[in-house]
């Protein structure tokens, strides 16, 4: 939000290596995103998740090295359901997890143009990650591993398959994100130095 | 849609999204439908700024108007009272968490062709340019009075009984002459016409503390604007609705309320009907239970300027009462800016409003835009006031007046909490939010 002038949003601040910022999940119904958040906020797992309900915004603390990482994570209440997410959503959001299923064809499809939108929507420093979920249900497979991860080299986005079930690399794609953004900060603090001095 | 539902909510203006959000909140199960594909309806802020030109047929604008996609312009004006309705039921359903606001630097009134500061208390009503010498003395002790009153204590009214005094008795009582009654009524009661001084006292010294408590808040002026526009407000009660499971769709085209022996039992789009008990909308959704009452006209004006004699401020209310330019309505000036992110970098939003007295309402709002200095796009529209003919509760239609020429939200929130009344038979009760609800660390 930097360069965004006067807003104040308190994501991206580094206060005593304090790092907090918003963190969006997008995706089909039905992929996963709720419980992608359950099992890397709680550690928990239901297999008949109902749909979004109740959660405003869920956080999450994790330490990277020497800097604290606070991640407040939006889910989307159910608003993607009928195409009918409000802007708020993505505003000022400074990361987002993009998941399909990879059972599921249409959910990368749906994923791809998710991805599109944030570009065309959200802030331009904006880190996405792309989350192929339900890897436990391999045999099942639609998305091939190959065709998301060149999609996600073409588009600058990490990638990786993920099972919110067996907490499969969940942990790892929230971290990898942490690590970016803190990376990101660590740049913009050595180079206002650089400009100061 | 084919299901059925205890409520169906019809346009995502500011007033459907607050109740949407709180019959949700009180476990009712709620569809709520826009035939837009964009949030907010008349409370939208539009967006990019070739939408703004082409909604009023201008020619696409042009370089100097740096990015599109960084304006977001209201259609219409008001701020939010820090100490209001509006910021309670924000605080306490928690939706301030979606959002953020500054505060408005500068509220002014005008007087004799010029605008001053208006001032609240007694160092700034001394230091004033509105008052000769003995007139600030007199509206001095007016204000010590005001700010006494207690409502539950009859010492602290000092032997002027605010629920039996008029106000204008109350104004005699202390010698304050039609300039300061003008912009005490207008400017810090903001009142739109002179009714109130027939009324009892009690309600003005209410709305008169109501301003100096907002004031308190932050400092310079008592009214609050959330970033990134006035649009911002209905997403985020719509947000609450939908995480207590109101389902959303946009873009969904309404083609009949069905009524059945006078009761409302769904509402139909193409081949689909859903059913439910009631429904909420504003006017547009059912134009056959509303009657036109008044007309508002409104001005938006892109300038690339701050307000003249306004010290450059970058929001600014300018309250002009309805007698200084010989009219029985105010005219309202309010100004905002790229600060708020709603205009690129160097650019100011302004909107002149008022409620139309004549066939020709472009020349009503004149006196505003004369305030303004140079403008470089205009532009004026005439929107109609509706009321709903009837209070619903025996179709169990229940229907929003049209935002009126107010610059706050006062009104808006009566209407809300009014019509929640009518359809639920009782007030909402804030407890019901569960403000813990993914808040606390795990």
């Amino acid at each position: 939000m930097a360069n965004r002038g006067g807003a104040q949003r308190p994501n991206g601040s580094t206060q005593g290596k304090i790092c907090q910022f918003k963190l969006v999940l997008l995706g089909e119904s039905a992929v996963g995103k709720s419980s992608l958040v359950l099992r890397f906020v709680k550690g928990q797992f239901h297999e008949y998740q109902e749909s979004t309900i109740g959660a405003a915004f869920l956080t999450q603390t994790v330490c990277l090295d020497d800097t604290t990482v606070k991640f407040e994570i939006w889910d989307t209440a159910g608003q993607e359901r009928y195409h009918s997410l409000a802007p708020m959503y993505y505003r000022g959001a400074q990361a987002a997890i993009v998941v399909y299923d990879i059972t599921n064809q249409d959910t990368f499809g749906r994923a791809k143009s998710w991805v599109k939108e944030l570009q065309r929507q959200a802030s331009p420093n904006i880190v996405i990650a792309l989350s192929g979920n339900k890897a436990d249900l391999a045999n099942k497979r639609m998305v091939e591993y190959e065709e998301a991860q060149a999609y996600a080299e073409e588009n600058g986005l990490l990638f990786m398959e993920t099972s919110a079930k067996t907490a499969m690399n969940v942990n790892d794609i929230f971290l990898a994100i942490g690590e970016l953004k803190q990376f990101e900060i660590l740049l913009k603090n050595l180079s206002k130095e650089n400009y100061l001095y | 849609m084919d299901e059925e539902y205890d409520a169906i909510v019809l346009g995502t203006g500011l007033k459907e999204c607050i109740l949407s959000g709180m019959l949700s909140v009180s476990g009712k199960k709620v569809l709520h439908i826009d035939r837009n594909k964009y949030y907010g309806g008349e409370s939208a802020s539009i967006t990019p700024l070739e939408e703004l030109f082409s909604r009023f047929g201008a020619p696409a604008p042009d370089e100097t108007y740096g990015r599109g996609r960084d304006w977001n312009a209201d259609l219409i004006p008001k701020f939010l009272m820090a100490n209001g309705s509006l910021v309670k039921l924000l605080i306490h359903t928690g939706v301030t968490r979606y959002l953020e606001f500054k505060s408005v630097e500068g509220s002014y009134v005008y007087k004799g062709g010029k605008i001053s500061k208006v001032p609240v208390d007694q160092k700034e009503a001394l230091a004033s340019d509105l008052m000769g010498m003995f007139e600030k003395r007199r509206f001095r002790n007016f204000l010590i009075y005001v700010q006494d009153v207690r409502e539950d204590d009859p010492k602290s009214w000092k032997d002027m009984d605010p629920n039996i005094l008029t106000m204008q008795q109350v104004y005699d009582k202390f010698g304050l002459d039609k300039n300061t009654q003008d912009f005490t009524g207008h400017a810090l009661a903001l009142y739109r016409n002179d009714d109130y001084l027939n009324d009892k006292a009690l309600t003005t010294i209410r709305r008169i503390k109501l301003y100096s408590d907002s004031l308190a808040r932050y400092g310079k002026s008592p009214y609050l604007y959330p970033m990134y526009g006035l649009g911002e407000l209905p997403q985020g009660f719509a947000r609450l609705s939908a995480i207590y499971g109101g389902t959303y769709m946009l873009d969904k085209p309404i083609d009949e309320i069905v009524v059945e022996n006078g009761h409302v039992v769904g509402v139909k789009s193409g081949e689909e009907i859903a059913r439910c008990k009631q429904v909420y909308c504003d006017p547009s959704y059912i134009p056959s239970r509303v009657n036109k009452t008044a007309q508002v006209v409104r001005c938006i004006c892109l300038m690339d300027h701050p307000v003249p004699n306004t010290r450059d401020a970058l929001s600014t209310q300018i309250i002009i009462p309805q007698k200084q330019v010989g009219r029985k309505s105010d005219i309202y000036v309010s100004l905002v800016s790229y600060t708020h992110q709603v205009a690129a970098k160097g650019w100011f939003i302004a909107m002149v409003s008022t409620t139309v007295e004549t066939d020709n309402p472009e020349a009503e709002i004149k006196p505003g835009l004369e305030l303004l200095g140079p403008i470089r796009q205009k532009f004026v529209s005439v929107s109609d006031f509706f009321q709903p003919t009837d209070d619903g509760v025996s179709s169990q239609i229940f229907i929003s007046k049209s935002f009126d020429a107010t610059t706050h939200f006062e009104t808006t929130c009566d209407d809300v909490l009014d019509i929640f009344r009518r359809g639920t038979g009782e007030d909402f009760d804030f407890s019901k939010v569960k403000h813990d609800l993914g808040e606390e660390e795990p």
